[in-house]
């Protein structure tokens, strides 16, 4: 087990400042999830930490090493590739044993490790075949064990279940999250799924165009998202935000004007504070999609604040019912239970849990609070 | 006929009335390309007297192999009579140490300019591209000037040297293409795994490239062998190569022109062409299928 420490990471390929800046504290056992859309630098981070890239700037530190100037191979790290990046011309037996087999490892030792991974992972009987002979589950495995046997402090894995299919992915991530358990060692796990994040990490590294947006728990970077970016890229369907007027009506009110007239969202007394500086002014309002339901199905005592609006769509997913409505010029998202809903076309009465309302800053895009 | 593959079509009369036509024509094209092959073969099975009063597309009436031999052995090749084979075994003695190291270095170079790539990468695989274009006949005079000052003038070593240099272009272009196609995630991998630039290459890379490799002996194969430009100009008498043997032979003849043993002396000088295709032939297509030869 190691710690990772990165210090004012910078990457340039040439002039494009690909990673800008970034610090990042992983403590030892922690199973460390970057998440972010595609191209925006996950990759580059883990290839830096591996060792694969050169630093243009800043410092890493595994463990107590200074590791800028240490080879991938010395790094103690192991790392599981996208494309799974097997030997194709070895059989899976040579493609889990050729770092031993390069670092000169006895052929007891060989045996011990290789019986160990196979039986982890089930992958006793695919020995002697080729990449090109299995299925995509089984090449994970593999490219899995090839990572395991190297029993380092710290793993690195890039995107390692995109290729999947749905269900093969589903049974996998909960088969990482049970080998991390076990094994207790460092993660570092590249993603641009939101929920695979959601469900892995100790702690969540938000990236957007090179920089770190926000660093913290699941829940922290679900319900206190930092920022306009984290709000909207965490989260499936992905929160509703919308601009609204800050207004007086006695209380402070939210309001959302469109065609089907005028929406007034109570401003919550924990905002409104902040929310009163823009009085007069505009803000964004961010409601995730739960919390917006069919009158008098919250919890009693919830704050729900409750309007009208026409569904314009009706799309079943089975365990619940996302109901499309127009609110200030975007597709907004209402989740209810399948016996709540109604035709579309019709107006349906919502209700809102005012708590849960996020509010930002149009200018700087940060959240209020 | 149901069960044929492919895509259904109508099946009239017309239809099929043209598909014959079009392998009466395909066959006609395929005759006409065969043609000069059938009577150099026809040819060099008869003996003298049948070619003379013969025609030239009559089959042997007393098929024999004794042209086929003087070619090999006893022909004269300006004033040294043993036919073509010492000029073969010259042949042989260029054509593998040239193709083995341009193609080693090719490989080597593919890998190097796609796997670790450095500053310059692609102006080096321009450079080196062009060197695919340059017509031989400009690089013959200074590249005699270099022979001599290399004490290679003349010698079938000096022939390995130019025939691998300007196989280099073409060797590096077919690897370069081949590799940009391999997943550099293989090439991490293995890094990770704590293999060097060799080690990778010789262990990992090297046995994907194995249709590449093919591809690249055919080509390095056949180019350098029916080379007739270099090996007339950087080899001296007894260091010619088949091609320029073959050259003198049929120029040589005294009196009555023998047209059995030169069409004998031909075939023999293409025979190992041949069988580098029909051993590899298989690969070559592959090869191709894979993109090898694709720029
Ligand atoms: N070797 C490279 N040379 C130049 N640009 C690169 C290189 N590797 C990555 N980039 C650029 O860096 C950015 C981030 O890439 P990457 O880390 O792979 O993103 P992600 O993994 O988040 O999808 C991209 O815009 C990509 O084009
Ligand atoms: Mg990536």
């Amino acid at each position: 087990m190691a710690n990772v420490r990165l210090e004012n990471v910078w990457k340039r390929f040439g002039a494009n400042e690909v990673i800008r800046g970034i610090d990042l504290e992983i403590d030892a056992g922690e199973f460390v999830v970057m998440v972010g859309p595609s191209g925006c630098g996950k990759s580059t981070v883990l290839n830096l930490i591996a060792g694969l890239e050169t630093l243009s700037d800043g410092d890493i530190h595994i463990g107590a090493r200074k590791v800028n100037d240490v080879a991938p191979k010395d790094r103690d790290i192991a790392m599981v590739f996208q494309s799974y990046a097997l030997y194709p011309t070895k059989t899976v037996r040579e493609n889990i044993l050729f770092g031993m087999i390069t670092r000169g490892a006895s052929r007891a030792e060989q045996d011990v490790a290789l019986a160990s991974v196979t039986e982890l992972l089930h992958i006793d009987m695919l020995l002697d075949r080729k990449p090109g002979q299995l299925s995509g589950g089984q090449r994970q495995r593999v490219a899995m064990g090839r990572a395991l046997v190297r029993n380092p402090d710290v793993f690195l894995f890039d995107e390692p279940l995109s290729n999947l299919d749905a269900k093969l992915r589903l049974e996998m991530r909960t088969e990482i999250k049970k080998l991390h358990h076990r094994l207790g060692k460092t993660v570092i796990y590249v993603t641009h799924d939101q929920i695979e994040a959601m469900t892995l990490a100790s702690r969540i590294a938000v990236l957007e165009g090179g920089e770190i947006r926000q660093f913290a728990a699941p829940e922290v970077i679900y319900e206190e998202p930092e920022d306009l970016f984290v709000a909207g890229f965490m989260g499936s369907p992905s929160m509703n935000i919308v601009k609204g007027r800050v207004v007086r009506n006695g209380r402070l009110e939210l309001e959302v004007t469109d065609a089907e007239g005028a929406v007034r969202f109570p401003i919550p007394d924990p905002l409104a504070g902040p929310a009163g500086r823009h009085l007069g002014g505009e803000l964004f309002i961010g409601l995730r999609p739960e919390t917006i339901t069919r009158q008098g199905t919250q919890r009693p005592g919830t704050n729900v604040f409750a309007f009208e609006r026409a569904i314009d769509v009706v799309e079943p997913t089975g365990p619940d019912t996302m109901l499309v409505f127009s609110l200030g010029g975007i597709e907004a998202i209402g989740r209810v239970h399948p016996e709540d809903k109604a035709p579309a076309d019709t107006l349906f009465p919502f209700e809102v849990n005012m708590d849960r309302a996020k509010l930002f800053d149009p200018a700087s895009g940060k959240r209020l609070r | 006929m149901s069960e044929a593959q492919g895509i259904v079509r109508p099946k009239t009369a017309a239809s099929t009335a043209l598909r014959w036509l079009l392998f009466a024509i395909l066959g006609l094209f395929a005759l006409y390309y065969l043609m000069p092959l059938i009577v150099m073969v026809m040819t060099a099975l008869k003996p003298l007297d049948e070619i003379r009063t013969g025609s030239l597309i009559s089959p042997p009436r007393n098929p024999t192999l004794e042209p086929t031999v003087r070619a090999w052995n006893s022909a004269c090749v300006g004033v040294r009579c043993s036919g073509l084979k010492p000029y073969m075994l010259n042949s042989i003695l260029m054509v593998v140490p040239a193709v083995l190291i341009s193609t080693m270095l090719g490989a080597i170079n593919g890998y190097a300019l796609t796997k670790w790539r450095f500053r310059g990468a692609d102006l080096i695989f321009g450079l080196m591209l062009f060197g695919a274009f340059i017509p031989f006949q400009v690089v013959l005079l200074p590249m005699a000037r270099t022979l001599g000052a290399l004490g290679l003038a003349g010698s079938l070593w000096g022939l390995v040297l130019v025939h691998t240099v300007y196989g280099l272009a073409f060797t590096t272009l077919f690897f370069r293409n081949f590799f940009v196609g391999v997943s550099d995630g293989i090439v991490q991998a293995a890094k990770v795994d704590g293999a060097g630039f060799f080690g990778i290459f010789f262990r990992v890379v090297a046995p994907m490239a194995l249709p590449a490799f093919v591809v690249t002996v055919i080509w390095q194969f056949t180019q350098i062998w029916n080379d007739f430009l270099f090996g007339i100009a950087f080899s001296a008498g007894d260091n010619n190569p088949a091609t320029v043997a073959l050259n003198n032979l049929v120029a040589s003849s005294t009196g009555v022109k023998e047209y059995n043993v030169d069409m004998a002396a031909a075939i023999i000088a293409a025979v190992p062409t041949l069988l580098v295709y029909v051993f590899a032939g298989k690969y070559f297509i592959r090869g191709l299928a894979a993109g090898a030869l694709k720029g």
